[in-house]
């Protein structure tokens, strides 16, 4: 029988405020254990959390991005739970009446549009961290309180291929607002999944996993692949999936049960009293709505409009928001769209993923990559030195100009200077010569070679590719 | 309404207790009792009452995202009844 996966997933992302979302200590990620705490998140009594206003800003910022509607009332209610990482016995968190619901955010997989609901968006805290020893456990809340907005998508994605793509494209939107870094690997960004599979044409659900500890981009398709293979290979065997949480293992590539808890969560949800209702208006969404940038999407469609950029131009470039916008500073400078978007696709990303750097940390800027561009255009230096230039300026920031000055490696073009060294090439290839002659026109290649070495790349090829012909012939 | 023994031993898992079996039987008949004690608010017509979860008449109480001072680690540590360096210690946490 074929199977079709069924996959919906969990996001936590946190939010790049400066302070806990109820209190005014760091969220500095790697600071010395329990330096960011203070009596509100380490859960003293007498004390009243009060709610970080751009952790509502920004939970408001990505509903309207995954075009959710904005609840004008909202609040938050306690998760009760014990754990030596939850310092109050409970999780400030929202149930019933989240910030945002009913959303969806679009993805293209092999060309095919797709559209994945989202259910809901929610503000709530993290809790703090705990190390494991052989005598006990270590515990360290400078994350206790740290804010976190839990997304939660439609049942709607059918392959580890589009829950890889919906969550690229997640990152990608929430960098762009600025409101998560979204780094798995750092847990500033995770996802769990549920995955179900289904007969292939049928409508109703089958009995889902849920997979927890996906700590990377790269996992996300592969730990879906393991676990919908292997409930195929359940269902085949004659055999009946468990409703259960499974780890996602990186060293063996696999998922394990949690061993599933007999007792199902009894999280005794109820409104926090700590804390007052939170109403938002018309006006408030209005005005975050004007502060939000141009999304990708939008980007991508008007660089192929505006720019005429082939679509895969666009895609690569608009998803960082700095490349993007780096993209378009050298077009404001001057430069052919489609130049620029060559060059930043090969030497400019190549480079960036080399030194392991984000674009507005190097030294090259727009202005520099639009003026080598000119000294091409202008036929002072050719494409090949040109990429030697880029990576000089890359490495040091300096101009291109300074660079081609100081290193002579200005284009010779003055015919009778090339002439001698296309005399000296044929006086030392007389049996390629002979071959030519006879009919081997391909070893042209060869003569441009060598007089391209000779002039160690700055002959003008073009004038190097008329002069050995006219010798030749 | 009497609550069950399997109902008692539920919500003291929850809360981390252990009860004896006199213990049980007696919580039993004690909690019974404030549910029941709790039941005579449905005597009231609430269908005109809108759902309430705060009864201050206040709304959208906001800090602004601005660092305050946090606790040095050795007042934030002083209950801990087990530190190990900067970390307050626990017993071994058995997933």
């Amino acid at each position: 029988m074929k199977y079709e996966a069924v996959i919906g997933l969990e996001i936590h992302a946190q939010l790049l405020t400066e302070t806990k979302i109820f209190c005014g200590c760091s969220t500095r990620f790697g600071s010395e254990p329990n330096t960011q705490t203070c009596p509100v998140c380490i859960g003293m009594p007498g004390v009243l959390p009060v709610l970080n206003r751009r952790v509502v800003e920004f939970a408001i910022k990505t509903g309207l991005a995954m075009n959710c509607k904005i609840s004008s009332y909202s609040r938050f209610a306690r998760k009760n739970y014990f754990y030596p990482d939850l310092p109050k016995g409970y999780q400030i968190s929202q149930y019933e009446l989240p910030i945002c619901e009913n959303g969806y955010v679009d993805i293209t997989v092999d060309g095919v549009k797709r559209r994945v609901g989202i259910t809901r968006i929610h503000m709530e805290e993290d809790a703090g961290k705990n190390i494991h020893q052989k005598d006990g456990s270590l515990v360290d809340l400078n994350r206790a309180g740290v804010p976190l907005m839990e997304i939660v998508t439609e049942p709607d994605i059918r392959s580890p291929k589009e829950a890889a793509a919906f969550m690229r494209k997640l990152r990608t939107i929430l960098r762009y607002l600025g409101v998560c870094d979204g780094n798995m690997e750092q847990g500033s960004l995770r996802c769990d999944a549920n995955v179900s599979i289904r007969p292939e044409g049928t409508e109703e659900f089958g009995t889902k996993t849920e997979i927890k500890n996906i700590n990377s981009f790269k996992f996300v398709e592969r730990a879906l692949e393991y676990e919908i293979k292997r409930q195929i290979k359940i269902l085949n065997e004659g055999g009946k999936i468990i409703q259960e949480t499974r780890l996602w293992n990186v060293d063996t590539g696999t998922t394990q049960s949690m061993r599933s808890k007999e007792e199902a969560h009894d999280y005794r949800y109820f409104p926090e009293p700590d804390l007052v209702p939170l109403e938002v208006s018309k006006e408030w969404i209005e005005e975050i709505r004007q502060s939000m940038p141009e999304l990708p999407d939008e980007k991508r469609n008007r660089f192929i409009e505006e720019f005429g950029l082939p679509e895969y131009d666009a895609d690569i470039l608009t998803e960082e928001r700095t490349i993007a916008e780096w993209f378009e500073e050298c077009v404001r400078l001057g430069a052919k769209p489609k130049e620029v978007s060559n060059w930043m696709l090969t030497e400019l990303l190549r480079r960036l993923n080399e030194s392991g750097k984000e674009i507005h940390e190097i030294a090259l800027t727009p202005q520099h990559l639009v003026d080598l561009l000119k000294l091409i255009d202008n036929g002072t230096i050719s494409r090949n030195i040109g990429k030697n230039v880029f990576s000089e300026m890359f490495a040091s920031g300096q101009s291109p100009e300074k660079i081609v000055q100081e290193k002579g490696l200005v284009q010779i073009t003055d015919t009778s200077e090339i002439e001698k060294m296309v005399e000296d090439v044929i006086q030392a290839n007389p049996k390629e010569v002979e071959r030519y002659k006879n009919g081997e026109t391909k070893l042209l290649g060869f003569f441009v070679g060598q007089v391209m070495k000779a002039s160690k790349g700055k002959a003008n090829p073009k004038v190097v590719n008329e002069l050995i012909r006219k010798k030749l012939s | 309404m009497k609550l069950s023994s399997s109902e008692v031993e539920h919500i003291a898992h929850l809360a981390r207790l252990r009860l004896t079996e006199e213990e049980k039987e007696l919580y039993s008949s004690q909690l019974s009792k404030i549910l029941d004690y709790i039941e005579k608010l449905n005597e009231l017509d609430t269908t005109e009452v809108d759902p309430t979860s705060h009864v201050i008449p206040l709304k959208n109480v906001f800090r602004e995202d601005v660092l305050g001072e946090s606790l040095p680690v050795d007042e934030a540590l002083s209950n801990a009844p087990q530190r190990e360096d900067s970390f307050y210690k626990v017993p071994k946490i058995i997933d």
